[in-house]
């Protein structure tokens, strides 16, 4: 079962109109402090995590079904060329087909990974990034109050502490002023990264790249 | 003076003294917004008491406690707004690593679009799918 969480500190009036329109079977809730970021150490989005019955994580938290093909999108336009467009498709159809057979195969998919795999391969949870975590809260709390620079001041810091966190930048554009999350400061950051990913790649058999 | 702690989901205001990077709490009020308090055995609170190696610092002559002392002792950071007297108290991250390396899905409860709150723990006996999007 799927279950959405929206990063979204400006609630409903934010992620409401996506959900709305997604018209989901399933849940898809509003996680305006980034709480669930904070919980398994996600730094951007779309990120997964598969949860067993038991409620063990198999699998994650990783990219969910995504990668940096998107990055040859044109900033002006948003429009992305077509072959990256394919890239693209094709992760998602691969990222969903293992989770189908995750869902038809349980724990004798593939896919799901070892407790030891698991382990390796989860985010390093900092000193500096908790720091970053309690700046960025902070920054809520002031948000609330209407002390918008202020507010800033705390996700400028946020962002200096834990620089790959795409979540604390992006949400904190999109406080300043919605839709600047995609305007040209996040083109100009996405650019500077160079030859580093923005998303993680999936670890994946079939995978592009 | 009257200002704001923040401690995980409290956000409480409380009388407390703030000198530079130390902020005093009577017990009664430390207790209130953090749930914390000081015993003989340590730094308590529910079940959980962690002990304060001397030279800590934690208390001085009257009771006061200092927050960001204890907040150390907790190896969690601590961050204020002088300007809106708030000070917040965050997670440690050797609490969050442990946390997840224990491979339990740490539990939250969010709500969704009319309000039903939901906590992932409601989902035990399926498999979730658990995605963080977002609007922007």
């Amino acid at each position: 079962m799927p279950l959405a969480i929206a990063l979204d500190t400006r609630g409903a009036e934010a992620a409401g109109p996506w959900i709305e329109r997604a018209n989901a079977a399933y849940p898809c809730l509003i996680d305006r402090e980034h709480l669930v970021a904070r919980l398994y150490g996600m730094v951007n989005v779309p990120t997964a995590v598969w949860i067993d019955e038991t409620g063990r994580i198999v699998r994650g938290p990783e990219t969910a079904g995504t990668s940096d093909a998107w990055r040859e999108m044109d900033p002006a336009t948003y429009h992305v060329p077509a072959q990256a467009r394919d890239e693209l498709r094709t992760v998602r159809a691969i990222y969903l087909d293992a989770l189908r057979d995750w869902a038809r195969n349980g724990p004798a998919s593939v896919h799901v990974r070892s407790q030891r795999e698991v382990r390796d391969r989860l985010p390093r949870l900092t000193e500096a990034a908790a720091r970053a975590d309690a700046c960025f809260r902070l920054g809520l709390v002031l948000q609330q109050r209407g002390r918008a620079d202020a507010a800033q001041r705390w996700f400028q810091e946020a962002r200096r502490l834990h620089p790959d966190s795409w979540s604390i930048a992006r949400q904190a554009w999109d406080l300043e002023e919605p839709g600047k999350a995609g305007g040209p400061e996040f083109f100009a950051a996405v650019r500077a990264l160079g030859e580093r990913t923005y998303y993680s790649p999936i670890d994946m058999d079939g995978m592009p790249r | 003076m009257q200002l704001t702690v923040v401690y995980d989901d409290t956000q409480a205001q409380v009388e407390a003294t703030p000198e530079g990077e130390r902020l005093w709490l009577a017990p009664a009020e430390l207790r209130a917004a953090t749930g914390w308090e000081l015993k003989p055995e340590g730094a308590c609170r529910d079940d959980v008491c962690v002990p304060v190696p001397p030279g800590a610092q934690l208390a001085r002559a009257g009771g006061a406690v200092d927050l960001v002392a204890l907040a150390a002792l907790l190896s969690r950071p601590v961050v204020h707004e002088d300007t809106e007297h708030v000070w917040l108290v965050g997670e440690a991250a050797e609490e969050r690593r442990a946390a997840l390396e224990s491979l339990e899905a740490p539990d939250f409860a969010l709500p969704d679009l009319s309000g039903t709150v939901h906590r992932l723990s409601d989902y035990r006996g399926r498999k979730v799918f658990l995605v963080a999007w977002a609007s922007w």
